[in-house]
Parts: C-alpha cells; sequence; structure tokens
C-alpha cells in the first residue's frame, strides 16, 4: 500500500493479505512459539507411535513367546521379567503399545464418523430428525457407559471388532453433542444459505460448507475422545471383556501382574512390574492432554493474553 | 482561526503512529497524523474502512486495540502524553475526561443491567458524585436526548427500548461524567434513515449545550457535514485534507477529497420496459405460525431493468426476496418468472430455475465461506451448473475476476485477505458464474463505505448494460435509489406503499410515508439538519 495516488480503485482497497507461505513453513512457525508442554506432549506421542508402528523390530522377544520361567525377576536375559506364564514382560509392553492404541484410534476414528456425520445432519435438517437423534443419544447417555459396555460385550461377545464397534456407538453421543451445536451455528451463515440456494446436495453442504468450519473443535475433540477410550478399553481389559490373551494389552497386563506388587516386601522391582502398563496408559493420556490444551489455547482466539 | 481558539487546544496529537501486528509481522495503520481538537468543537474524522479512522480515534483516548502499539508522536492532553502513561494513569482518565459511543449500541450494553445503572456505572466507580445525584442528572440526559417517560425508560433492560434509543442511552452514559471530549465511532451507522434524524439532532445539541469536544467518526458525508466543525480526511494512515467543514464541502482541495464529494452523484437514466419477467401476484407470507409479515404483495419487475424495494427495517423488503427464491414458500399467492409459474419451495425446483434466480447478500462476511478460496467461490457454480473443469475453469474464474475488476492474483485469496468492497465484488461474480437472468441484491451496499458504494453501484450498471440482467434492489438508502433503479416500490410494515417509475414516486404528491422516508435522507448541505428539523416544529 505503499503508492498513495488518490485514484479509487477496486484492486487497492486495504485488505490485510497474508504473506504466502507453505503449509510447512506456517507449521514450524507455529511449533517454533509451542510452550514446553506441549512439546512434552507431542514428543510422548511420537514416541509412542514409533514403538506401536515398529513393534517387531524393537521388542526383543515375540508377544506370546512362552519361556521357561514364570515371574521371572528383572535381568539382562528379560529386562523387566516375565509374566506368570513366562511372557517377556517388556516385549508385551511394546506390542501392547500397538494392540492397545490401534484399537483406540480406530475407535476414535468410528466414533468421529457416526457422531460427526449424525450431528452434521440434525444441525442442517432440524425438525423431527433433529429430535428423533437427540432424544435417542439423550436415553443412551442416561446410562453409564461402562457398565452399558459390559453388558454389550457379554452379550454379543469379546471380539475385537465388538469392542471397537460397541465402544464407537456409545463414544459417538458425545461427539453427536458437540458437533450438532457447532455445527447448528455455521447452519445458520448465509453461505449455507447460498449454498442451499444454488442447489447443493446435502452432502456438499455437510463436507464442504460445515465441516471445515467446525474443524478445530473437533480436532480437539478427537484428542480428549482417543483419551477416554483408551482408558475404557484399559478399564475393560482390566475387567476381563476387552482385548482377549494372547493378544498383548496394557489394561489386561495390569491385571495379570496385579498380584505382585504384594511382594514389595522381597523385591521392590517385582511391585514395580504391574505399575509399569498402568504408566504407559497415564502417560500417554496426560501427552495428548497436553497437545490438545495447546491446541485448543491456538484456535480460542484468546491469544492477546500472552504478549 | 482567531487567536482566542488557539488558546483553547483541549487534545493535541502530534505526529502519531501505531503498528498493528498480524501475521508474524508489524505493519503501520497510523503513519504520522497531527489532529487538534479544540473545547466544544465537533471534529469530523472521514474515510473509507482501513483508513485508521477508529485507530486513530481510539488513540486520542491514549487507547490503543490488543495487538496494536504506538510507535512514535505523542498525544497531548493538557501538559500529560497519553502515549508516555500507564495503564493505571490512563483509567483514571477514561470515563471522567474521556468518554466513548461505540457503532453498536445493542452489543455494547449489558443485558443483564437496566439501563440507567449503566449509564452512571463509570461515573460512580470514579467517584464523581453520589448515586442519587448521578441518576437525577441521568434522567435530566434522558430527558435532554428527547428519550420518551425520562424517569421511567432508565429502569428498562437494553432489549426493552428501541435500536435509536439505545443509542441515544449510550450518549446519556457517555455525557454522564461530564467528560471533556467524546468519541463517536459510527453511532448512527446501524439506524434506519428515519430513526437517525433524531439521534443526530439530539446528539448535536446535547454536545454543543455542554460545550463538550467530540470526534466524530463515520463514512457517511452527508451525515458528518451535519455534525462536524471541522473535518478531517483519512486514507491509508495518512491525513489527505484538513479544514472547516463549509470550506472542504464547498473547495475541496485534494482529488482524493473530490472523489469523495462525487460519489453521491450517480446517476442512471431510467428505461421503461413492458415486458416483464417476474411478477409477484398478492403473496401473503409468515415465519411459522407468527404474524403476516407480507400481505397481499404484488410487485412487477420488467427484463432487463432495476427494481428498488425501498423500506425502514420490519418492512417486509428481505422477506420478499426470500420468497422469490423459494426459501420461504408463501402462504397465499403465485410467482410468474419468464412467463411460467415457480414452485413456491425450493427443493422442488429444478437445477435451471435455481440457476436464474441468484442472491447477493448484504453482508460478503456471512455470505462466503471463510474457508474457500476465491477460486472455490467463484468457480463452484461453474462446476455446478456448467460442468466445466480444469483449464476452462479456470480461465473463466479468471474472466470473471476481470468483469469485476480484479484480477488473477486474487484468485488464491481467503474472503479474510479482502477488503470489504473487494468481497461483495467477488459475491457478484459467483452470482454471475451462474450466467443468471435475475439478480436480487439485499442491501448490497449498505455495509461499504461510500467510496466503495459508488464503485459497487457502478460495477452494477455496467454489467447490466453488457449482460442485460435484471435486478431486485433492496436497500433503505434513498441516494443507491437513486443511482440505479427504473422502478421503486416503497414497502412498510409488510405492505406496499406505492410502486412506480423512479421519476414519479420521486416527485410529488407523496403518501405520507414516502413523504417522511424521503425527507429523512441526509444531504450534503451543513444546513439540512437545521432545516429539517424547524420544518417539523
Amino acid at each position: 500500500m505503499s503508492k498513495v495516488d488518490n485514484q479509487y480503485s477496486a484492486k487497492d482497497e486495504v485488505a490485510s493479505v497474508f504473506i504466502k507461505r507453505t503449509f510447512l513453513q506456517r507449521t514450524f512457525i507455529t511449533l517454533k512459539k509451542a510452550p514446553f508442554t506441549a512439546w512434552l506432549g507431542m514428543t510422548i506421542i511420537v514416541f509412542y507411535l514409533f514403538v506401536a508402528l515398529f513393534a517387531p523390530l524393537i521388542a526383543p522377544y515375540g508377544e506370546a513367546e512362552i519361556f521357561k520361567t514364570p515371574y521371572a525377576p528383572w535381568d539382562e536375559v528379560h529386562i523387566f521379567g516375565t509374566d506368570r506364564l513366562g511372557r517377556d514382560i517388556l516385549s508385551r509392553l511394546i506390542y501392547g503399545a500397538r494392540n492397545t492404541m490401534g484399537i483406540a484410534i480406530l475407535t476414535t476414528l468410528l466414533a468421529f464418523l457416526i457422531g460427526g456425520g449424525l450431528g452434521l445432519l440434525s444441525a442442517i435438517l432440524r425438525g423431527w430428525v433433529d429430535q428423533l437423534l437427540a432424544r435417542f443419544v439423550d436415553v443412551l447417555m442416561a446410562i453409564p457407559s461402562l457398565i452399558f459396555a459390559l453388558m454389550l460385550l457379554s452379550i454379543f461377545g469379546s471380539t475385537a471388532l465388538n469392542l471397537i464397534i460397541i465402544i464407537a456407538v456409545l463414544d459417538s453421543t458425545r461427539v453427536f453433542r458437540l458437533s450438532r451445536a457447532v455445527g447448528m451455528n455455521v447452519a445458520v451463515m448465509e453461505y449455507v444459505e447460498a449454498a442451499k440456494l444454488r442447489g447443493e446436495k446435502i452432502g456438499w453442504i455437510m463436507g464442504r460448507e460445515i465441516l471445515p468450519n467446525i474443524l478445530p473443535p473437533l480436532v480437539a475433540e478427537f484428542g480428549l475422545r482417543f483419551c477416554y477410550v483408551f482408558l475404557m478399553i484399559a478399564s475393560l481389559s482390566f475387567l476381563g471383556v476387552g482385548i482377549q490373551p494372547p493378544t498383548a494389552d496394557w489394561g489386561s497386563m495390569v491385571r495379570e501382574t496385579g498380584e505382585l506388587i504384594q511382594y514389595a516386601q522381597y523385591d521392590i522391582t517385582a511391585a514395580l512390574t504391574p505399575i509399569l502398563p498402568a504408566a504407559a496408559i497415564g502417560i500417554l493420556t496426560i501427552g495428548v492432554n497436553f497437545v490438545v490444551d495447546w491446541f485448543l489455547y491456538l484456535t480460542s482466539g484468546l491469544k492477546d493474553e500472552q504478549k | 482561526m482567531s487567536k482566542n481558539r488557539e488558546n483553547s487546544i483541549l487534545l493535541e496529537m502530534k505526529n502519531i503512529s501505531i503498528e498493528g501486528y498480524s501475521d508474524e509481522v508489524w505493519h503501520p495503520i497510523i503513519k504520522g497524523v497531527d489532529l487538534q481538537i479544540h473545547r466544544g468543537e465537533i471534529l469530523g474524522l472521514i474515510g473509507e474502512s482501513g483508513a485508521g479512522k477508529s485507530t486513530l480515534g481510539l488513540a486520542a483516548m491514549g487507547f490503543v486495540r490488543a495487538g496494536c502499539r504506538f510507535t512514535g508522536g505523542s498525544v497531548l492532553f493538557g501538559d500529560q502524553d497519553l502515549t508516555k502513561m500507564n495503564e493505571i494513569e490512563k483509567r483514571e482518565l477514561w470515563g471522567t475526561k474521556f468518554s466513548y459511543v461505540a457503532q453498536s449500541a445493542a452489543a455494547a450494553f449489558n443485558p443483564a443491567h437496566r439501563l440507567i445503572n449503566q449509564t452512571i456505572e463509570a461515573s460512580i466507580s470514579h467517584g464523581i458524585s453520589k448515586t442519587e445525584t448521578l441518576e437525577q442528572e441521568a434522567i435530566t440526559l434522558y430527558e435532554e436526548m428527547q428519550l420518551p417517560n425520562p424517569t421511567e425508560i432508565g429502569d428498562r433492560f437494553p432489549h426493552q427500548v428501541s435500536g435509536g434509543q439505545l443509542q441515544r442511552t449510550m450518549t446519556a452514559m457517555a455525557m454522564s461524567s461530564k467528560p471533556d471530549l467524546i468519541i463517536f465511532d459510527e453511532p448512527t451507522t446501524a439506524l434506519d434513515v428515519t430513526t437517525q434524524v433524531n439521534v443526530l439532532a439530539t446528539i448535536r445539541n446535547i454536545v454543543k449545550e455542554h460545550n463538550t469536544a467530540a470526534i466524530y467518526i463515520t463514512h457517511d458525508l452527508a451525515v458528518v457535514a451535519q455534525m462536524a466543525d471541522r473535518i478531517q480526511v483519512l486514507r491509508y494512515g495518512n491525513t489527505i485534507e484538513e479544514s472547516e467543514t463549509n470550506k472542504m464541502l464547498k473547495t475541496p482541495k485534494e482529488d482524493y477529497t473530490k472523489s469523495l464529494w462525487a460519489v453521491r452523484s450517480i446517476k442512471k437514466k431510467e428505461n421503461k420496459n413492458k415486458e416483464k419477467i417476474l411478477t409477484i401476484n398478492n403473496i401473503d407470507a409468515s415465519y411459522g405460525s407468527g404474524p403476516k409479515v407480507l400481505q397481499n404483495v404484488s410487485i412487477e419487475v420488467p427484463k432487463g431493468g432495476t427494481v428498488a424495494i425501498v423500506g425502514e427495517s420490519g418492512s417486509g423488503k428481505s422477506t420478499t426476496a426470500r420468497v422469490v427464491t423459494g426459501l420461504l414458500p408463501p402462504d397465499k399467492g403465485e410467482i410468474i418468472f419468464q412467463g411460467q409459474k415457480l414452485t413456491p419451495n425450493l427443493s422442488d425446483r429444478s437445477k435451471e430455475d435455481l440457476r436464474k434466480i441468484q442472491m447477493v447478500y448484504q453482508s460478503p462476511d456471512t455470505s462466503m465461506n471463510p474457508k474457500h478460496t476465491v477460486r472455490d467461490i467463484i468457480g463452484r457454480p461453474l462446476e455446478f451448473y456448467h460442468n466445466m473443469k480444469g483449464k476452462e475453469y479456470t480461465n473463466r474464474v479468471i474472466d470473471l475476476l476481470k468483469m469485476i475488476e480484479l484480477d488473477e492474483t486474487f484468485i488464491d485469496r481467503l474472503p479474510s485477505e479482502l477488503s470489504g468492497g473487494q468481497k461483495q465484488r467477488i459475491c457478484i461474480a459467483r452470482a454471475l458464474a451462474a450466467e443468471p437472468d435475475l439478480i436480487i441484491c439485499d442491501e448490497v451496499t449498505s455495509a461499504l463505505d461510500q467510496i466503495v458504494q459508488e464503485g459497487i453501484l457502478k460495477l452494477l450498471l455496467r454489467l447490466q448494460k453488457e449482460l442485460s440482467i435484471t435486478y431486485i434492489f433492496i436497500t433503505h438508502d434513498i441516494a443507491t435509489v437513486k443511482a440505479i433503479s427504473d422502478e421503486v416500490v416503497v414497502m412498510h410494515n409488510g405492505l406496499v406503499v406505492e410502486q412506480g417509475m423512479k421519476s414519479e414516486i420521486f416527485s410529488p404528491p407523496h403518501p405520507d410515508y414516502t413523504k417522511l422516508l424521503l425527507s429523512s435522507v441526509p444531504e450534503m448541505d451543513p444546513n439540512w439538519l437545521t432545516k429539517i428539523l424547524s420544518s417539523k416544529k
């Protein structure tokens, strides 16, 4: 805007044009300003993902490989000892990352697909569709989800697929509520009306007009939901209806090695064994929450307070 | 300028510079502006949006918005420099020596508190006087502001009074602490013309009577001509020109100022066309089971012409548009478009029918998806209606951009990277992309500055000539109607008051309502307001 001529021209109107940067550059700038906690959270997540992806390469032994000595103490051969069947704890911890996280991610994605889709549909169509869906969700939410999940799993059987579907359906109620609420704010905007006037189908309006504008709260919710799903799977596994042996999983590992805690007075490392999978669960939950907090702060528009 | 006035300088800004922070860079907003204000004087600040009017107005109080900073110059109030004071010191002055009247009174009031408590709140917190005294004074102010029932109106909540009354209450709030300087930031922009006249008159009287100085920020030249003693024109953060109102209006020096003054001079010769493209017959409409918003409305739109629908907010202008587009099926009546009856409901219309009628909205901020680029916004109708793809698609988008006087550098921008006028142009291009026969323009220029308005109106006129499109132009602004219409429909309370050629409507005899509406439009003559008020008495 350096030239100040005195003729009006539409091109010269004052507008704040952002410097053209690639996505990578923008990400880099944002990352540079990230607080310590966010970095910690990201490091934790990346570490977990790495372990999960390369589990067969990192793990010293197989997931279900059985050795001679059950309850072996911590030593050079079995760094964290073995469980009551003689399986290597460290290897199972590493494979556990893969199983627990994999199922949790799939479940969360499915929950978002169901909840987000129906939520947006409700927000756009309103009327009886909205009433029907919203009341049904109210009914589902009124039942404590852990107990409901326990019941459904014992009816349909504890396969990984059932686990994913049941938890996803139960969790999609929260996603439905959120996407319906934020979607409604966007659905009344004039650009949505303009799309309707153009004759656009509902799929376009949902996916192209509304979804991009409600993405930040949904992404934040995704992080949190992932934590809850993850904890729920761990709880269900601890209770024995979650991921079934011999598949390694942190929740059932806590249950299987739990009795070792009473030997704390003889061997402190033995007592620490059940703590390890529990800590694996706890640390990941904290890590994800750190990142979600930072993301919410970035997108909430309250940036001025940082200066 | 007399010597006496030289001594009475209340506030002086010297070479003030302000920068704003966005996208990792500090960039200048105000680039070294001088401003003086004398006791009892009203200074008008005008300029297009982005000129820095509001920033400068706030800077007069030593205030900068979040994300902005002073980078040079001084704001002298007496012997104090406001730019060098800390927040606590400045807070002592804010609300006592300075006060501020915002554009949207509805957004500035707390809906949970009664008006009178909000009126005197600042004065109480600064301990200016006792609550009882302040309440008494507030009632006197309400009286001076000509609010109905001044003794009782203070007990109401903001939603219980009209927009004009709220704006007056806000002025009373600003006056409550008897400040030396009030900053009015576009106080009447959101009001209807008929309401605006009264608010302007009361603001002017009260400021003069209390001998308070004021900075009046607006983009409406006719308004500033009524209010200000002196006018300062801003552009791109610089002062373009500054002089007494009369002198400025008669003999503007700079080209830019002259071009501002010339805005109200677009005139279109009216064309009569017997052939009708759209006929609305005896429409009744209502929202849900509520009262009737439209009653027996019949409008005829000639092919290739422009019909302006005029009226205040709540008169049913926009509802008429909703009925035509099919967003609101009417209770009764029919719409005939190009000789065929249109189905009342949007979802039953064919793609071809939808293509032929396009709509441009009042606020480009909400009518463009903030996540779509210009390419997607203009291109979607091309893809949707005309199945264009690849190179053809991109070329057509660029063609359309050129048609609206922009170029291909805009193609990858997001709406947030465009100015108000550019946004509205993109919305027009989106409508054009469908190659429609009829475009409904719903208050398309009312959110824009005058000089930008002029650009948009000229563009619309040129497009009509080149592409022979028909417009229905919904507006409350009489100057716009004069500039672009062939035929005019005056609406009031859901009824059509009058319909006819422009020349017939604007020449007497008028029905009462048309008369009131026409007389309320501010004119550039600085004595207009005085004349109007004396003629009403």
